[in-house]
């Protein structure tokens, strides 16, 4: 599926996850963002690289495991991306859902 | 804005009344999945559910190896000394593979992620347990009426473990 975000075309799956990092850049986030009506904030960039840099050394996300990072901690995650922490970042990240149930 | 319903998940009340680890797991697991989608969750903890919040009982739970039909054992031979022990450390060693956190990290997250933690009233005294016994993030010891009221509004689920 091609869908248009922040005047681009971009490869999105059909629940909207980005198919193609290297078409993500931080226009293309905020857009995302807006539409999960999150307002992003130095704390979510900071949030948003550290997701991108595990999900490039092949690590598998959870809550528990961003609750170990020390980016940030399971309740501050939950106030950046309410409705749905893990889902919500990971789309403005760019990275494919986590299959996680943790 | 508008509010119509479509008959979305809103919000989960789980209600645990055992303490093997199984039963734990699972409803921790779907209060937990829940706040991960963006659903609310509390669970009531009541009868022998109470001992999964029970400050010095919580790290001492266990599987149960008689009554389990899935844990393909004889009857006979769960029952004997130490085989509960046995199967527990087997099953929590491969909760420990897939990333499972034993049930205090488990607590401490669901409390981070929003989730209520009630006890019951009725069992509480049953029992003969003060609130100090208790957990730390336990939000507070109610009546199963103040329960239900918690879970009015629409979309709100309740599911008995």
């Amino acid at each position: 599926m091609e869908k248009m975000i922040a005047g681009k075309t971009i490869a999105v799956n059909e629940e909207g996850y980005l198919t193609d990092f290297s078409q993500w850049d931080k226009a293309v986030a905020e857009e995302i963002a807006k539409e999960n009506n999150v307002e992003l904030t130095p704390r979510h960039w900071e949030v948003i690289s550290y997701l991108q840099g595990e999900h490039k050394n092949q690590v598998a996300l959870s809550i528990r495991k961003i609750g170990k990072s020390n980016v940030v901690d399971i309740k501050e995650f939950y106030a950046l991306f309410p409705n749905g922490p893990l889902k919500i970042s990971t789309k403005i990240a760019g990275i494919p859902k986590p299959a996680s149930c943790l | 804005m508008s509010t119509e319903y479509h008959g979305e998940i809103k919000k989960m009340m789980i209600i645990l009344s055992k303490a093997t680890l199984e039963n734990v797991y699972a409803a921790f697991v779907l209060a937990n999945g829940a706040r991960m989608e963006g659903i609310e969750a509390e669970i009531f903890f009541t009868f022998f559910g109470l001992e999964a919040i029970h400050s010095k009982k919580l790290e001492h739970l266990h599987v149960a190896t008689v009554g389990n039909p899935a844990m393909h054992m004889p009857t006979m031979l769960g029952g004997l000394p130490g085989m509960e022990a046995l199967a527990t450390s087997m099953m929590k060693k491969e909760m420990e593979k897939i990333d499972m956190p034993d049930i205090h990290e488990f607590l401490d997250i669901l409390v981070a992620s929003g989730v209520k933690l009630w006890a019951c009233r009725l069992a509480m005294d049953m029992f003969h347990y003060k609130k100090e016994d208790m957990y730390e993030g336990l939000s507070d010891v109610i009546t199963v009426g103040d329960f239900y009221k918690y879970g009015s509004g629409e979309g709100t689920h309740m599911l008995f473990v």
